[in-house]
């Protein structure tokens, strides 16, 4: 660890944060619908989507009405994609000549993207064609991303109205923030990544005749056009196997700079947006530093942990550190450590350095982040209704221990509200749980699992924790089978509509109710004793569930490691 | 329900055909342009023309008057079409194996040096086009005896091609191997004798 390594992780998170307020701005303005600078170019494009699709933008919807239009959304996205995957091989722009997809891997790869996840079973240079990337999943990039800001945006109208009725317009919401919103940056930062060296091409590949004179055939594609809304809207899903750490998705410090800050931008700007939309821009600010604490605290740890001697390296007597495994040269151990904590804390799960060979510590850590449901600062928009759902969590125990009806943000919290936090909080633990406990003593399963012992626990935990949390990123020792396909493809389904039904439903509930004005016995939410509330119950309630499984995993294994390393 | 379903499709229609094929094919054609080097992956080309690989993807280097580049995880070794780590674990006994055969092989074409972490762990692309400063000074003695040119010739030529963190403090220090290795061919270029 030295100065150099802390200063770098600090501007990164700082950015983020930094951008992420200007631009929460700016996104407050169009989740109300208000006019942009952007409206001479977009208004008539914009105007288009509604006329071809019957949508009148002036009707809102009530929040079953809106929950309905997010499923089908969401279900017509999973049959486009599903037949893209599987038809490929009869598509142009198949340069590499690549077959259809499995229907076991479709299926997974289908509900994989629609759900922002972006696990990937398969590997982009040796199994999706130009036409998959382009037509399929960059496309699930921006709608998904799009659909989850749209929740958000519900949430935050639920708690802005006094005694309302609707929650807005899901198709308008989706139309205003992928052309508003994520169009043009992606335009912008996929000519930026390009600048830096992120090909941008619709060749599949060049034969190159190596100064050796063997012959090397190098993969290439429209990957900067991905890359940009891949990163922006907290997908994660490679061009490439290698994902981020693949020199052509991430050339050198600069891209990479770019691809950790944009991860997290959205995130944070959702929760300012949130304010504004609210009126409460210091609870909105208290949100922010939660975040903001936790994201860096969980970078802090990694970049500790894969700075510690490993036993291969100690064994061979050569330098001991960093943990060089899994990692690039131009990235070293911070790069590699903030990238892996705002991967995490984002469910964006894109990696610069693969997880599985990072220390016990350090991908206990990235699972950890996982783990603590994927709101530090979380997806875009997914990040600010888990967080919302957490501070309903809070100002609850904060009101049993008061022996008052707890409030948030001027609405009453009461039992609908608890029970919906604790259904969607329930439903990510029982699918993370549940499907690793069934996993690990399966024979099944157990087949293309990559070793055995903690690590292997890790691995098999690691996969339903990234696909429940909608994360993406593995400990990719892992191999593809019917079985993880299937089992991984339910958990993606449970962690995406699991949570977001319920917390449309308590948008429902809240948009009714009366904007109450704070009284002397309303518990402050705006302040440092909040905060450290706020920030106690998401490590107690993650830590409760998760903290017996990380134990037999990671924590064992890094007192396996010790050993190891202090006998020589 | 039902009803939901004409702007679903309509919606995913327009979506495709806005942000799956405008979008991307717009991008392509103004990064041709702008960029167009770097849009065709900063591909390195002989005098003749032809393609000798990308500045940004490693390739294998075994020859001794060669700089080496980092082990690789990717295919059998540097291929671009199975990019990867080995997503060995730190306790795996296989990366300690590995990790001990690789060293014993350097410390015999390296004698005496200090081997530095990166020269015996595969990246997590297995393309790392780059080696730490520390791990290319190491081979220098080599590179220098087989190629029968100074050892100061190889020190100043490697320190030439050290590329320092963004403002000092973002990313790391290191030198592009190929890069090395085709000065080192353009500057001596006579055939050395190539014996150890």
């Amino acid at each position: 660890m030295n100065m150099q390594g802390w200063a770098e992780i600090a501007l990164t998170i700082g950015l983020a944060v930094g951008l992420g307020w200007p631009l929460g701005i700016y996104m407050s303005r169009i989740w109300q619908g208000q006019s942009t600078w952007l409206d001479p170019v977009l208004r008539p494009v914009e105007g288009a989507f509604y006329r071809l699709a019957g949508v009148d933008r002036n009707q809102g919807q009530g929040w079953l009405a809106y929950t309905f239009s997010f499923l089908a959304f969401s279900a017509v996205a999973f049959l486009f994609l599903y037949a893209i995957l599987r038809l490929q091989g009869h598509l142009p722009l198949n340069p590499g000549g690549f077959a259809g997809m499995s229907p076991d891997l479709a299926f997974n790869t289908a509900i994989s993207f629609v759900t922002n996840t972006d696990w990937q079973f398969y590997s982009g240079e040796s199994a999706a064609s130009n036409m998959t990337q382009m037509a399929g999943l960059t496309v699930q990039n921006f709608a998904s991303a799009a659909a989850g800001i749209a929740v958000a945006a519900a949430l935050a109208r639920a708690f802005a109205a006094n005694r309302g009725s609707t929650i807005g317009n899901f198709w308008t919401d989706i139309t205003r923030i992928a052309l508003y919103i994520l169009a043009p940056l992606s335009i912008v930062i996929a000519l930026a990544l390009c600048a830096l060296g992120v090909p941008q091409t619709l060749l599949g590949h060049v034969d190159a005749h190596t100064l050796e004179g063997a012959k090397q055939s190098i993969a290439l594609g429209p990957i900067a056009s991905q890359e940009a809304i891949k990163q922006l809207g907290t997908n994660g899903g490679g061009f490439f196997n290698a994902n981020s750490a693949h020199p052509f998705e991430n050339p050198g410090a600069f891209s990479n700079l770019i691809e950790e800050v944009i991860m997290n931008m959205l995130g944070f700007a959702c929760v300012v947006a949130f304010g504004r939309v609210v009126g409460l821009r210091k609870e909105a600010r208290a949100l922010v530093i939660v975040m903001a604490v936790m994201v860096s605290g969980a970078a802090a740890a990694i970049y500790a942990a894969e700075t510690q001697p490993t036993p291969a390296l100690v064994a061979a007597h050569v330098q001991t550190t960093p943990n060089m495994e899994g990692k690039e040269v131009r990235f070293g151990a911070p790069s590699t450590a903030v990238f892996a904590a705002m991967t995490t804390g984002a469910s964006d799960g894109a990696v610069n350095g693969m997880h599985e060979s990072f220390t016990p510590l350090g991908g206990g850590m990235a699972m950890f982040m996982i783990q603590l449901a994927e709101m530090l600062p979380g997806g875009v928009g997914s990040g600010l209704y888990g967080m919302i759902v957490m501070a309903i969590v809070a100002v609850f125990v904060a009101g049993l221990m008061v022996g008052r009806t707890p409030e948030y943000l001027g609405k009453k919290i009461e039992a609908r509200e608890i029970q919906l936090s604790m259904l969607a909080f329930l439903i990510l633990t029982t699918s993370i749980l549940g499907f690793a406990s069934v996993a690990v003593i399966l024979p099944t399963a157990l087949k293309t699992v990559s070793t055995t012992g903690p690590h292997g626990l890790s691995e098999a935990l690691y996969a339903y924790t990234s696909a429940t949390g909608n994360n993406g990123s593995a400990f990719a020792g892992l191999s593809v089978s019917p079985y993880w396909n299937v089992t991984m493809g339910i958990a993606m389904w449970l962690g995406r509509f699991g949570y977001a039904v319920p917390v449309l439903a308590i948008a429902g509930g809240l948009v009714t109710k009366p904007k109450l004005e704070p009284t002397a016995g309303t518990l402050p939410t705006h302040g440092a004793l909040f905060v450290g509330l706020l920030i106690g119950v998401i490590l107690i309630l993650g830590g409760l569930q998760y903290f017996p499984a990380q134990a037999l995993g990671p924590i064992v294994e890094h007192f396996q490691m010790l050993a190891a390393t202090s006998a020589h | 329900m039902l009803r939901h379903f004409r702007p679903a499709i309509v919606m995913m229609a327009l979506f495709t055909l806005i942000l799956g094929l405008a979008y991307p094919l717009a991008i392509t054609g103004i990064a041709d342009v702008l960029f167009g080097d770097q849009a065709a992956g900063s591909l390195v080309r002989d005098r003749a023309g032809a393609v000798i690989g990308s500045s940004l993807i490693a390739q294998g280097f075994a020859r001794p008057e060669y700089l080496h580049p980092r082990p690789s995880a990717a295919g059998k070794g540097w291929d671009p079409m199975n990019s990867g780590g080995s997503n060995l674990g730190p306790m795996d006994k296989k990366l300690i194996d590995r990790v001990a055969t690789d060293t014993a092989a350097l410390r015999a074409e390296n004698r005496g040096a200090v081997i530095p972490a990166d020269a015996v762990t595969t990246s997590g692309s297995g393309l790392d086009p780059d080696v730490s400063p520390e791990n290319a000074r190491m081979q220098a003695p080599r590179i220098a005896a087989s190629r029968g040119i100074p050892l100061e010739v190889v020190e100043a030529l490697i320190g030439s091609h050290e590329q320092e963190p963004l403002l000092g403090f973002i990313g790391q220090p290191r030198i592009n191997v190929l890069a090395v290795n085709r000065a080192l061919d353009a500057r001596y270029l006579v055939a050395q004798p190539k014996g150890r």
